[in-house]
């Protein structure tokens, strides 16, 4: 038997083969297939178009309306109620209404839905999320989910697999979110083009499962096609309490299997990293980003607002206030991570900082609505792309970082090291 | 298939906020997306271009989002083909999908400036650069996605394969 690793296995499992290659074509069924209301407004209408009735299975196609959610204008209200009869009418397991809705990445792990083992198609870039869980996830166009909707299976090229290696003790502050910007500050924003990440090492084995999905989240930012971890006690836990309605299976990478690529990184000495515009490569550490002031702060969207990230903001911030020229916006992914967070007295502490607490919604991420910035404005935001553009106005700026640099960023009102708020304390 | 059309030349990375941003895709009318193609690199662009034309971009052309708007603006703002040193996978496999033509040719994109003329090939792959007299050799595509392409994309090609009735 040819060795092979976790990706290779999954594909090969999903097309009904013993083995697949890189650089295999191969037609696989899916577990789950993924649309927004930005995307799957177009792949309905294919859906008709080749003459659709029903869904290959309606526990496995999953809406989410969340990009312009709760809507921003007439238009996006369209749009959402595009996705709203439809799930009616294929009586849909998983559609998320207001109220039930959170940022799908985060939601569709939370509510048990991808498991590990799972091949997993979305029409949405940040698909690679699920990886975490040791799933094959990926980021598709709505062609692809429409044929998907219609017949269960999705065409891929099996991809090459990169190793990354971490290994030593992450220094204070310093999270998930930072280990993939120092790996994407290192290999760039075309890096891993067409390939698999595959996270391993000392470091990601302690690594919580909140900040694994960070990393996973944005292996598409080093152009990759999937991110993945192997399964652990860790993994397992999180998914036995999500008291998950079918099996899974775990699939492990063989000692040799073949990679295209191995890197290494001693983690010890990496600082909170800070990505400069107009690309998440563009990254610097936070001491050397000391002097940049800002005028808003997000702490928001699928890559970086899970409970976790709630706490670690919040320790920043408690007991200080949000400074007099910046404004906050706090963006809990989930319904259920907002309601731990005000268990936890998270959202007062926001709140006595006087930051502003939002309902989940991708909002300003990626420009949409809840934050945009003016003309020459400039953010620093726990989302995860800032191109020209991306939050709002073409002469804004976007400062990507981990949210305890944002926390302490908009108590100074310039880009921090947690260390300075927190100093003497 | 030949095309003939004029060279608009761009840079690295051009992503699909550039290509479309967020600020516009509150719809998902072709048409209406393609007014905005490439706004924010070139906001001129759709003005400027007649139908026909070919753009071309470097390394990594179409990182970012998923949005097949990207694809669609560029397709229905009349453009025919896009040439590039890589694309960024997903908007590759968008373009397959929706039967927009693309090309990856290294030292073609390098080499080529706004304005020049082209003649390709789109079945052998041949790129002649007419004002630069220069003919480059692109990457071919593998069988299975010339099918896709000549089915005139996905959705139809399974419907011939029988996979969707
Ligand atoms: S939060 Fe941002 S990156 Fe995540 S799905 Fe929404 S728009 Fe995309």
């Amino acid at each position: 038997m040819t060795k092979m690793t976790v990706t290779e296995k999954i594909l090969a499992a999903h097309a009904g083969k013993e083995e697949v290659r890189p650089g295999d074509y191969i037609m696989a069924r899916v577990d789950i297939a993924l649309g927004n209301d930005i995307t799957a407004p177009i792949a309905i209408r294919e859906f008709y178009q080749a003459g659709g009735k029903k869904v290959f299975d309606s526990t496995k196609v999953v809406l989410v309306p969340d990009h312009f959610a709760p809507n921003k204008d007439i238009q996006s209200a369209e749009q959402c109620k595009i996705l709203r009869d439809f799930a009616r009418e294929q009586k849909l397991k998983h559609y998320f209404e207001i109220g039930r809705m959170g940022v799908e990445h985060a939601l569709l792990p939370e509510k048990g839905i991808v498991l590990p083992g799972d091949l997993v198609i979305g029409a949405d870039s940040h698909t690679c999320t699920y990886g975490a869980l040791g799933a094959f996830a990926t980021g598709v166009g709505s062609t692809d989910l429409a044929a998907a909707m219609l017949s269960g299976e999705a065409w891929f090229k099996v991809p090459e697999t990169i190793k990354f290696i971490y290994y030593g003790v992450l220094p204070p502050y310093v999270s998930g979110k930072d280990l993939i910007l120092y790996t994407i500050g290192d290999i760039g924003v075309d890096g891993a083009l067409y390939r698999a990440m595959e996270f391993s090492g000392e470091t990601i084995d302690k690594l919580s499962i909140d900040s694994r999905f960070t990393m996973a989240n944005m292996a598409i930012e080093a152009g990759a096609k999937n991110g993945i971890f192997a399964v652990d006690s860790c993994t397992v836990n999180y998914v036995t309490e999500r008291n998950a309605t079918r099996g899974y299976t775990i699939y492990k990478s063989d000692e040799d299997a073949e990679y295209c690529e191995v890197k290494e990184y001693d983690v010890s000495k990496i600082e909170p990293q800070v990505a400069f515009p107009h690309l998440p490569s563009n990254t610097r550490p936070v001491s050397e980003a000391s002097h940049i002031k800002i005028d808003q702060v997000i702490i928001g969207s699928c890559t970086n607002v899970r409970i976790q990230d709630l706490r670690e903001a919040a320790r920043v911030i408690k007991g200080k206030s949000v400074s007099r020229h910046v404004r906050m916006i706090v963006i809990p992914a989930t319904q259920d991570i907002y309601r731990q967070a005000m268990k936890e007295g998270l959202i007062d502490i926001f709140l006595d900082a006087k930051a502003a607490v939002s309902t989940p919604t991708c909002g300003p991420c990626l420009g949409g609505h809840m934050g945009i910035l003016a003309k020459g404005e400039r953010a620093v935001s726990t989302t995860n792309r800032n191109f020209v553009g991306r939050m709002g106005h073409p002469e804004s700026e976007v400062y990507l970082t981990n949210p305890a640099v944002a926390a302490a960023s908009a108590v100074l009102g310039k880009i921090t090291h947690p260390d300075e708020v927190l100093r003497g304390e | 298939m030949n095309i003939k059309g004029d060279a608009w030349k761009y840079g690295d990375d051009i992503n699909t906020d550039l290509i479309i941003p967020a600020r516009r895709m509150s719809t998902s009318e072709p048409e209406e997306l393609a007014k905005y193609c490439l706004e924010d690199e070139d906001p001129d662009f759709v003005k400027k271009m007649k139908t026909g034309d070919i753009l071309v971009g470097l390394k990594n052309f179409g990182c970012g989002s998923s949005r097949e708007h990207a694809p669609l603006a560029i397709k229905h703002a009349g453009v025919s083909l896009v040439i590039a040193k890589t694309f960024a996978r997903i908007f590759f496999r968008n373009c397959i999908n929706i039967g927009l033509p693309i090309l990856e040719a290294k030292e073609c994109a390098e080499e080529a400036k706004t304005g020049d003329r082209f003649e390709v090939d789109l079945d052998q792959g041949v790129i002649k650069n007419i004002t630069q007299g220069k003919t480059y050799q692109s990457t071919p595509f593998p069988g299975f996605m010339q099918e896709i392409v000549r089915a005139g994309g996905l959705i139809n090609y399974l419907k011939a394969s029988g996979k969707i009735s």
